[in-house]
């Protein structure tokens, strides 16, 4: 990798001063995609600002009205953590069907929202690609795009966000707690965190250079009942999403009151389907009403060259998903 | 009876390789080391029109950065037309070696690589083998096309038949450790630390490279972390490391990153069959033809022999197999694990799996319909075949017999159920190897050979041959290889070490028993008197006749009475004569479950039971080892393994381990690994055969025509994705 100048922050404000102060400053926390990527030479930072001395960043906790996860809790501590198991068991089980044992136990949640896409082409520096270098061309629009997205995409990138945990972020509508540049705190409803590539496509979210994610909140809902996390992939452990579906719905009677259908590795940001929520909401919790909710979800996919089974994928594992978020039930 | 062959052993250097005393090539410490770092090419055809080192050569710690333009030239070698690096400004394959960065330490090296500006005179290239069919030609050095008998005229004829084509994409081995070499000079005498399946191979290419004499070159190699036919063939790094220490005038290292190994070693090449068989309504075959195609580089052949052993796998009097090969501007590919029979027996044993259901008859009885009694292409009867066992009593541990014969037809909740068989098949090949024993007095011996173990467990299987036939405890035993200052050994490849190396072994360990016995029966008193070398044996120290224990010579004093601390002897051991009367090949039987998700087409290989018959096992404990890697290398093909090159770059696109899928371990459920024993006195003197290379050769077709059982859909081209299934 190139040579980088680093320091291990001691507070929040002098992680957000050191970053913001330099361009070309990243925030360390895991390491788990960051530093793969600038061994490859894909991420070129000169000034690493380490977090992981920020111990307060890492709790999780109960809040008035749900709770409060630190941006450097890792992977493992909130798929564990007996709140999260027991209120938003989606979250639990999208962070275990990501990556491996090892990764987890590393990755934090911050740095999960943050986490590039693992389009082939973004990791070769031999090969164009508007992510990487802006203006060089999406190598993958026309070759290989076998994993690419349906939904979203522009001629100028059609990589997917390749995370699981923010598919069940977007589900339970989190919010992203962050620090700006001037010390003031803000927060971005989850929905808007991730971008659609548009024509800047090197811009994977809406944080502005040196804002620091410092919590993620998830307020209490109806949905522990029945949710679940269907990920569909090339081997049992350890590989990116075919397509991955987190569904939760809340049932008055026999109806849905509400439903939350958010799929992932088909576009550049989890992909919430309001047409499938809309098709599901008021109705009773049926397979022909599940089935209709995913024909819904699926109406406007536009499918690349390699990647038409992901329509058909796509609705077939919604409808399994929402069978299991009613069979599954806690 | 034997004290340790046939019995279970653990791994002799465990302990070492657990605790990291086991040193891999580069894990060697070499004072005053630099490290080089290879940079590659962006295209995939041309030339180097301009290549910019400044900036890199300016980069703190660089040493140098050697390109074509100022690299030595190695000594041509008609021999060898292998690829050696930074000859000439010419691109034969992307991800080419185009220079080499020099520095301090690995970092500087990899860092200043960036650094390294190359303009190209970029030429239209082709790496798609499906473009370039009619180009296809036969290899100049190749097998050609075997015909017997009529096969077109019987397959016009046949009542029932089935044709069909298959694919395999590109495959890269993927060892767990990167390829590596370490090198230094001392004036022109060149040592090299190096992962290779050969060290005499590497020490040939070196001398030659250098037009220095071979036995100025030491190839060091004692440990070997996975390779399965990757450092068969010497690679291009080791001469690039020794050209840089010596240029350099101090020793160099270079180790290939997970990327370059896709460009730095070969792999499995990308493989089109057509197979057409004909049969009779009893099932009887009548015509095979098998046809293969697959790619090569621009400037060197190969031929994975991928119709070879398919040729005598069934008793079929009509029979054409061929092999065509096309030049494709990407690197060599080489020898990957069963190299040509995996590829050859997955088109096959699908094939035959089509035909039973073409005929409606039992795949298993298809197979036993059509059991080869003699090596149907030579006539030559087999000098041990236990395949019918093997079929036999895989079906029984199985429970083929409840297996309904309709696709579709059993199911486990949303889960199809599919189960599924296949043959396999290597050989039983034995190659001229030659092994060192040294005996002391003191009860102890250092047995060794410029062998390799790249996993097998050949350090432990030498130890328990010499040990069985030296009768001491194997603790007493010390068995070294991988250096080419012991007896050369070929390359470890081709599942024939145990059968080549042990060979010779045991050879040197029967030359120790006859050299005692001469030393004893110089003594009047000896109560061996007589007797000849075939009728004693070495236990414990003491040299006694087979067929009357009471009488022996203490082996050690022995020695002892005529002042030898140790005595040494050296065995070369050579296929016998008698092997040119048979047919050898080693067998096995595949018996896969696998369930299949009705909705979502994840297979899941929830079964294997696979029963293997190559000859005697020396060590069942590395040799199950052995087949249940062989069974997982064979899922990863079925189900995982492509390397995918988008064609408009010639580039490949998935070169490391988070894009190129191999078997996790939640991939891996039952399996179990099962050997019928041969008692073969033909192919060696310690009856064993290959085994390596086995285990996974039935398993990809064995998976497909499980799945095939699930869920009706014949797919004839690998990997068997979910999108495939849907």
């Amino acid at each position: 990798m190139r040579p980088f100048k680093y320091a291990r922050a001691t507070s929040e404000a002098e992680a957000v001063q050191l970053v913001s102060a330099t361009p070309t400053a990243k925030f360390l926390a895991g390491g788990t995609n960051l530093l793969d990527l600038m061994k490859e030479d894909v991420e070129r930072p000169t000034q690493i600002v380490d977090l992981t001395r920020l111990s307060h960043l890492a709790q999780i906790r109960p809040t008035l009205n749900g709770i409060s996860i630190g941006a450097l809790a890792t992977n493992a501590q909130v798929a564990n953590h007996p709140l999260v198991r027991q209120n938003y068991p989606l979250l639990s089980r999208a962070i275990l069907a990501g990556a491996s044992a090892q990764i987890r136990n590393m990755a934090t949640v911050g740095g999960n929202l943050m986490q590039r896409t693992r389009c082939p082409y973004f990791y070769d520096t031999a090969m164009p690609c508007n992510k990487r270098e802006p203006g060089s061309g999406c190598a993958a629009f026309h070759g290989l795009n076998r994993m690419h997205a349906i939904f979203g995409y522009s001629d100028k990138c059609i990589a997917t966000y390749p995370g699981d945990m923010a598919n069940a972020l977007y589900a339970l509508d989190a919010t992203v707690k962050i620090r700006g540049a001037n010390g003031q705190e803000r927060t971005i409803p989850i929905r808007d965190f991730h971008r659609l590539p548009g024509d800047t496509p090197e811009q994977d979210n809406n944080l502005q250079h040196g804002e620091l994610i410092v919590a993620v909140e998830l307020a209490k809902n109806d949905f522990a009942k029945h949710s679940y996390y269907l990920k569909v992939r090339d081997r049992a452990s350890y590989a990116f999403a075919l397509v991955a579906v987190a569904a939760a719905l809340a049932l008055e009677g026999d109806r849905i009151k509400q439903a939350r259908v958010v799929l992932g590795g088909v576009a550049h940001k989890p992909w919430r389907s309001t047409e499938a929520e809309d098709a599901l909401v008021g109705k009773e919790a049926t397979e022909a009403n599940f089935r209709a909710a995913a024909e819904a979800a699926m109406k406007e996919a536009k499918p690349l060259a390699h990647n038409a089974y992901k329509v058909e994928l796509g609705k077939r594992a919604i409808v399994l998903a929402l069978q299991r978020a009613m069979d599954e039930t806690i | 009876m034997a004290r340790y062959i046939g019995k279970e052993m653990s791994r002799v250097e465990g302990i070492a390789k657990v605790t990291g005393r086991a040193k891999y090539a580069a894990e060697f410490r070499v004072p005053n080391l630099a490290y080089g770092f290879i940079v590659s090419s962006s295209i995939a055809k041309g030339t180097i029109k301009s290549i910019d080192t400044r900036e890199a050569e300016r980069a703190p710690g660089v040493i140098r950065v050697f390109t074509h333009l100022n690299a030595p030239k190695f000594r041509n070698d008609p021999q060898d037309r292998s690829f050696r690096a930074l000859q000439s400004d010419r691109i034969y394959f992307n991800m080419q070696p185009v220079a080499l960065v020099v520095a301090e330490t690995y970092e500087q090296a990899r860092y200043a690589s960036r650094l390294v500006k190359v303009d190209y005179n970029a030429e239209k290239h082709q790496t798609d083998t499906e473009a370039l069919l009619a180009s296809a030609r036969d290899p100049s050095h190749g097998r050609g096309t075997r015909v017997r008998g009529n096969p077109e005229v019987a397959l016009r004829e046949a009542p029932v038949k089935v044709e069909a084509e298959y694919r395999i994409p590109i495959e890269h081995h993927n060892p767990m450790e990167p390829h590596a070499a370490i090198a230094f000079w001392e004036g022109d005498r060149l040592t090299i630390f190096d992962k290779t399946q050969g060290v005499y191979e590497v020490r040939r290419h070196l001398a030659s490279s250098f037009g220095i004499p071979e036995e100025d070159v030491t190839v060091i190699s004692p440990f070997v972390g996975g390779a399965f036919g990757s450092a068969l063939r010497p690679n291009y790094y080791p001469t690039l490391t020794a050209m840089a220490a010596r240029e350099l005038k101090r020793p160099v290292k270079i180790v290939y990153t997970r990327t370059q190994m896709f460009a730095g070693h070969g792999y499995r090449p990308y493989t089109i069959q057509r197979v057409a068989l004909g049969a009779d309504r009893s099932g009887k075959l009548t015509a095979i033809i098998h046809e293969a195609v697959h790619n090569t580089s621009s400037f060197e052949e190969f031929d994975d022999n991928t119709t070879g052993f398919a040729r005598q796998v069934y008793a079929c009097p009509n029979l054409r197999a061929s092999l065509k090969i096309v030049s494709t501007d990407l690197h060599t590919p080489t020898w990957m694990r069963a190299p040509g029979a995996v590829s050859g027996m997955f088109a096959l044993e699908s094939a035959m799996d089509e035909l039973a259901y073409a005929l409606k008859i039992d795949p298993l009885q298809l197979r036993l319909i059509n059991y080869a009694e003699t090596d149907p292409e030579s006539g030559k009867p087999w000098s041990s075949k236990a395949l019918r066992e093997c079929y036999l009593l895989g079906a029984k541990k199985f429970g083929w017999e409840k297996r309904k014969f309709e696709p579709r037809s059993m199911r486990d909740g949303e889960w199809l159920i599919g189960w599924g068989m296949a043959t396999g098949v290597w050989g039983a090949f034995q190659a001229p190897a030659a092994a060192r024993i040294t005996l002391r007095a003191d009860g102890t011996a250092h047995v060794v050979s410029a062998t390799s173990d790249i996993g097998p467990g050949t350090y432990t299987a030498m130890t328990i041959i010499a040990a069985e036939f030296l009768g001491l405890k194997p603790e007493q035993i010390k068995f070294e290889l991988g250096d080419t200052r012991f007896p050369r050994a070929p390359l470890e490849g081709g599942s024939m070490t145990t059968a080549s190396v042990g060979s010779a072994v045991h050879g040197a360990a029967m030359a120790i028993v006859a050299r005692l016995l001469d030393l004893a029966n110089r003594n009047e008193d000896s109560p061996l008197k007589g007797a000849a070398a075939s009728d004693v044996e070495l236990l414990d120290g003491r040299l006694q006749l087979k067929s009357d224990p009471s009488r022996y010579v203490d082996a050690f004093d022995l020695m002892k009475r005529h002042n030898l601390n140790e005595i040494t002897e050296t065995f070369e051991a050579r296929p016998s004569r008698e092997r040119e009367d048979y047919a050898m090949l080693a067998h096995g039987a595949q018996f896969v479950e696998v369930k299949v998700h009705s909705e979502l087409g994840i297979v899941r290989v929830t079964r294997i039971v696979e029963v293997t018959a190559c000859g005697r096992i020396v060590n069942p404990k590395t040799a199950h080892s052995q087949e249940i890697g062989g069974v997982v290398w064979g899922i990863g093909m079925a189900l995982q393994e492509a390397t995918e090159v988008d064609h408009r770059y010639g580039r490949i696109v998935n070169p490391n381990l988070q894009h190129y899928h191999v078997p996790v371990n939640a991939d891996v459920l039952e399996v179990e690994t099962i050997f019928v024993e041969e008692d073969d006195k033909i192919v060696n003197p310690l009856g064993v055969k290959g085994m390596g290379e086995l285990g996974m050769v039935g398993i990809p077709a064995a998976i497909a025509n499980a799945v095939f059982h699930a869920t009706g859909k014949r797919i004839r081209e690998l990997p068997i994705t979910p999108d495939k299934l849907l």
